[in-house]
């Protein structure tokens, strides 16, 4: 083979690693690439919120009462007088720390578990599993409500609660991931050369197993919002003062009749956010589509 | 004349990276009552060129640039598709590399066999399935009217490829399309096949295209060969004219890729570097264990290579596993240089890691697809302590000389190599820690044939200059006998013979032996 | 397979009884009783009533009690309406609840897998982006959005459909069932289509051309089943997906559901009825995972001889 003779590393040209080349087949996705800047755009409001908002959270004018879209309220006001326009920024607030927030807890609690059951294999994992199997039985939805009946107002319970659902799925991909992996000769040959488990771990299964990860998770976050939305709408979720997507969607749908846009400009808001994390996550499986890097 | 002519055909596949010349400008016929082999390697547009006979490319990425192919009469490249349809499954069927997906899993065989029947001929239900039992029969399922009720699944491998071949005979073809049908099975079930294809093909007295990799497979039966490369014909003839009077470079290129020759049993060290005693590695329940391994015992000397023969199943890879400890042993000894390996932990287990190394089958599973070549052969020596950061840069430079790897390439990810130059990678990393003992499972099975003898040139030698003793593990006998001192035939976990080429190709014993032997394909080609 | 069943079915009691425990004791140990907020009661009368409902007997007595009388069948009588019992009350929203279900899941499974095997045949077409935008939309889009979307549209605006109750005014089981299919529709016409694809690249597939077979045998005969084993196996999952969406689709149309009264029975602390439709949702979501994977398996060749031969 032709060796233009290089002696030092740095003289050879850089490869292209296979997040690079994803990354790539994701720019082309326009769809997903929509769905991330609107995404970013919905964060970077919701940070700001407490600067940017064009009212005060709580500034009622009962002598306006609800009123539609106009200049001084681009969204209108509900029947409080309350600049909708805030509303929905501030409940942008609630809603997206809960997607974020529970699905760090599901995918915490879930891949290190999953991992471990992966890994070791044989009868832990199989004890591991069987947990699994059992809690994934029970009618979360249901339990979930009576939570929240019962220990009412808790946005901490809330957060455990709408977690400790999502993470048995994260489990058990997670799983399916490292004992796949754990088959590949790369992993093999990784023990035969007699590096330490640990390192096996970090620099062999790992990167190679959160693809899906990223994926899932991506798409973790609109069910946990949904769920929070469903939530509140029921009344079981968050709870005034505070306010979110889905309480707000609530009270629109009572006045619907007379104040349409009380129930559809929260509606957007949501629905856009739902939209744009599954496009992005959509994208996020087929760039990171390993099946398509190898020959 | 010819059953189908095909003159001037060209394919490519339009792809977002540009336009890829799959076939270009091809000719060839193939008679009624003779096999025709295509022969090429990966990429060679051998099965493009058959399936767009049939209109079986997917079109949009697919495109016939020129070329006709005559059949009956009328062109095919022109037909429309219901006009094909009437052609596919009746006057031309087609059968393929691996039945076990190109089965219907969820279908019944009977049900899936007697379709084209039914569907070109209309025959009643009834009736189709009585043909099809007698097809079975004649592909030499036993008790076919039983099991032409059973899913592909429960059927072996070679099974399913005569109930595939069974399929494609039900309705009278006259001309039989097999893309690489014996590839994916072993080598004893692949004789049979092979004999089987020909003599259906010589009853019948119609027309075959075998298509295919190995020139050793099609040497037996194959009348006319072409040979294909990047997408041409670069040679054609009959069976004399290519294995007797190859022409073009790249034929007498695919032709010295066939092992033929016999390694000279050479001295070497009375030494035993290896001593294995009843070694037996078990799987699955405890009641009812699958016996991979079953009390094995055997020798290697220092210096040696030993070659461990078997088809799937044989446990060959098992053993492999077995002394380097990538898999549980249940009972037995494995000493190495005097020490036993199996009961070692720790520290000693991976001191002792450093001397022994495996090189794997799959190029393409063996390397971490997120490390460089650079991370990927660094990594032992770092761990071994035998380089420093400083100084590994150009350790790794020095093993990409040795593996024949361009130094340019040291930052590149495995999937921009092609599978030869993957394995010399793995290759690099195995012999990074200069081990005294390396296991070679299958290193050669899952590359082209011309790159197979590139590999295997470099591990012989490698295997010099670096003072290796080696367990070579692998399914064709050939290779094998080309390479190693002292060969160990295993079937079903037990040793069944032991010696050199020599002695068990000129007297086996076993009668498992002999039949191994009889099924290597191209026996022609070595005397 | 008999083995397979009664294995699953061995399996599925100690999740019920879990059930059934954490349930009980969630809802004892909640603050606030039956009674509390209720008009002032007399304390003779409280403690009457607390008497009657063994509200005063140990914690675990109550449980072992409930345990007895759940053997019988008998989920005890309602907390907040007096002389009616929970099965009584269960009995009466059950069948609604169930033919809304029912609907909801026919339109879901015929809408979702007609349109992801349509979408599938001509992949990034119209014939693909049209189905599957309204599936993501079907996705993103709430129930208790959907549903009062569907409301003003249809019942408000257009005044095509009625807006509430069921069985009264013909038509007025539309809405609600396609508002609580629609989002299983969406789920299963994005599953079918990408179950459809994937069998679609099968080698098996191809063979099927090569005999010459039309195309809409190799898709009805060949495909189909392969790409319909998904949907089959989330159906388990899909039923308890469409029995949290019935208590806010029946809460918006005001229907006289199980899922209704089981939310104002959270609300209202009546602990019976929390707890027996707890036990009963339960119990048919455990059952209906056991169809699903028997169904699953059964349809699946390789696991049915498998499992038929251990037994």
């Amino acid at each position: 083979m032709s060796a233009d003779v290089i002696t030092d590393i740095e003289q050879a040209e850089e490869g292209t690693s296979l997040w690079q080349d994803a990354w790539v087949r994701l720019r082309k996705n326009h769809l997903a690439v929509m769905g991330l800047c609107v995404l970013v755009f919905m964060i970077i409001v919701a940070l700001l919120t407490p600067w940017i908002a064009p009212y005060a959270y709580d500034a009622q004018d009962l002598d306006l009462g609800a009123s539609p879209p106009s200049a001084a309220h681009w969204l209108g006001t509900d029947i409080f007088g309350r600049d909708m326009l805030t509303q929905i920024m501030f409940g942008g607030r609630i809603s997206l720390a809960v997607g974020f927030i529970a699905t760090a807890v599901a995918l915490i609690i879930g891949v290190s578990y999953g991992a471990i059951a992966g890994y070791v294999g044989g009868r832990t994992d199989a004890v591991m599993m069987r947990l699994v199997d059992i809690l994934y039985a029970l009618p979360f939805m249901i339990f979930i409500i009576l939570l929240m009946v019962v220990f009412g107002r808790n946005m901490l319970l809330l957060f455990l609660a709408i977690g400790a659902v999502e993470w048995l799925t994260m489990a058990r991909i997670m799983r399916g991931q490292v004992q796949a992996l754990r088959q590949q000769e790369f992993v093999e040959a990784a023990i035969s050369l007699g590096l330490p488990p640990s390192t096996i771990i970090r620099r062999h299964l790992v990167p190679n197993a959160i693809g899906p990860i990223i994926v899932y998770t991506t798409l973790t976050i609109p069910g946990v919002m949904l769920l929070e939305a469903f939530l509140s709408f029921l009344g079981l979720g968050i709870q005034p003062p505070q306010t979110s997507w889905g309480l707000l969607i609530s009270y629109g749908a009572e006045t619907m009749e007379e104040y349409p846009w009380l129930l559809i400009f929260p509606g957007l808001a949501l629905t856009i956010t739902l939209f744009s994390l599954n496009f992005l996550g959509d994208g996020l499986r087929d760039a990171l589509d390993v099946r398509g890097s190898k020959d | 004349m010819a059953l189908l002519e095909v003159k001037n055909l060209a394919v490519s596949f339009v792809t977002r990276n540009g336009v890829n010349k799959a076939v270009d400008d091809i000719s060839f016929a193939v008679e009624s009552g003779k096999i025709t082999a295509i022969i090429g390697e990966s990429g060679s547009g051998k099965s493009v060129a058959c399936y767009s006979v049939l209109g079986l490319i997917p079109m949009p990425p697919g495109r016939i640039d020129s070329g006709e192919a005559i059949f009956g009469g009328q062109d095919l490249l022109q037909c429309s598709e219901r006009e094909l349809r009437k052609v596919r499954g009746r006057d031309i069927a087609m059968i393929f590399q691996d039945p076990m997906t190109c089965l219907n899993p969820y279908m019944r065989i009977g049900d899936q066999m007697i379709e084209p029947l039914v569907y070109h001929r209309g025959t009643p239900k009834a009736e189709a399935m009585k043909r099809a039992i007698e097809l079975l029969g004649e592909v030499g399922m036993r008790e076919p009217e039983k099991t032409i009720n059973n899913f592909p699944h429960e059927f072996s491998g070679g099974m399913r490829q005569r109930v595939m071949i069974a399929m494609a005979l039900i309705n009278e073809p006259k001309l039989l399309i097999a893309d690489e049908p014996t590839t994916a099975l072993d080598v004893t079930i692949q004789a049979q096949i092979l004999k089987l294809i020909a003599d259906l093909q010589k009853k019948r007295d119609i027309g075959v295209i075998f298509i295919s990799h190995d020139l050793a497979v099609v040497a037996d039966i194959a009348d006319e060969i072409a040979v294909m490369q990047t997408g041409k014909i670069v040679e054609h003839g009959d069976r004399h004219a290519i294995f007797e009077n190859a022409q073009h470079p790249y034929t007498q290129k695919l032709l010295a890729a066939i092992p033929t020759d016999t390694k000279a049993h050479s001295d070497a060290e009375p030494e035993a570097l290896i001593k294995v005693s009843n070694l037996s590695t078990w799987f699955g329940d405890a009641d009812d264990p699958v016996k991979a391994v079953d009390d094995v015992s055997f020798e290697i000397k220092r210096g040696e290579v030993l070659g461990l023969v078997g088809e799937s199943g044989s446990g060959k890879s098992t053993i492999g596993r077995s002394l380097l400890r990538l898999v549980p042993i249940t009972s037995g000894q494995v000493l190495f240089d005097g020490t036993d390996v199996t009961s070692l932990e720790g520290r000693a287990l991976k001191d002792m890691r450093r001397r022994m190394q495996m090189i794997f089958q799959d190029p393409f599973a063996s390397l971490n697809p997120r490390m460089t070549v650079f991370d990927t052969l660094a990594e032992p020596l770092l761990l071994h302590g035998i380089e420093n950061r400083q100084s590994v840069a150009q350790a790794v430079l020095k093993l990409m000389d040795d593996v024949g790897l361009a130094r340019t390439a040291v930052r590149k990810y495995p999937h921009e190599f092609s599978g030869g130059q993957r394995q010399r990678i793995a290759i690099g990393r195995a012999l990074a820690t200069r081990p005294e003992f390396v296991v070679a499972d299958e290193p050669v099975s899952a590359l082209d044939v011309t790159i197979q003898a590139q590999i295997l040139d470099l591990m012989v030698e490698l295997g010099r200059e670096y003072g290796l003793t080696m367990l070579f593990v692998s399914h064709d006998l050939a290779v094998v006998k080309h390479l190693a001192d002292r060969i160990i035939v295993l079937y079903q976990g037990k040793i069944v013979e032991e010696g050199t080429g020599e002695s068990l190709f000129n007297a086996p014993q076993e009668p498992y032996t002999q039949q191994l032997l009889s099924a290597i394909p191209g026996r022609a080609l070595m005397q | 397979m008999w083995r397979f069943i009664s294995g699953r079915l061995l399996q599925a009691i100690p999740v019920i009884l879990a059930v059934i425990t954490v349930t009980f004791f969630l809802v004892r140990v909640a603050p606030g009783g039956p009674f509390d907020s209720e008009k002032a009661v007399i304390p003779e009368v409280k403690a009457a009533l607390e008497k009657q409902y063994r509200l005063d007997l140990p914690l675990v007595q109550q449980y072992t009690a409930y345990l007895g009388d759940l053997a019988q069948g008998d989920f005890g009588p309602s907390f907040k309406y007096p002389g009616r019992s929970v099965n009584e009350l269960i009995g009466a929203g059950l069948p609604v609840t169930a033919e809304l279900g029912l609907y909801a899941l026919l339109f879901a499974m015929l809408v979702g897998s007609l349109s992801g095997i349509i979408a599938s045949l001509r992949p990034n077409t119209m014939q693909d982006y049209v189905p599957m935008t309204l599936a993501m939309i079907g996705i993103c889009m709430p129930t208790f959005l959907l549903g009062p979307l569907l409301v003003l549209l249809f019942g408000i605006e257009l005044e095509w459909l009625p807006v509430s109750g069921w069985g009264d005014i013909p038509g007025d089981k539309l809405l609600p069932s396609i508002t609580l299919g629609s989002g299983l529709a969406a789920y299963i016409a994005r599953l079918s289509r990408a179950g459809m694809l994937e069998v679609l690249s099968q080698d098996y597939i191809r063979t099927a051309r090569a005999k010459g077979l039309p195309e809409w045998q190799v898709v009805g005969k060949h495909a189909l089943r392969g790409a319909l084993l998904p949907v089959i196996t989330f159906l388990g999952p899909a039923f308890a997906g469409l029995l949290s969406g019935s208590f806010v689709v029946e809460t918006i149309f005001q229907i006289p559901g199980l899922g209704r009264f089981y939310v104002q029975a959270a609300f209202n602390r009546d602990y019976t009825m929390i707890l027996g439709t707890t036990v009963f949702l339960s119990t048919l979501i455990v059952f209906f995972n056991l169809v699903s994977d028997v169904l699953a398996a059964w349809l699946n060749p390789r696991l049915r001889t498998q499992y038929a031969s251990k037994s």
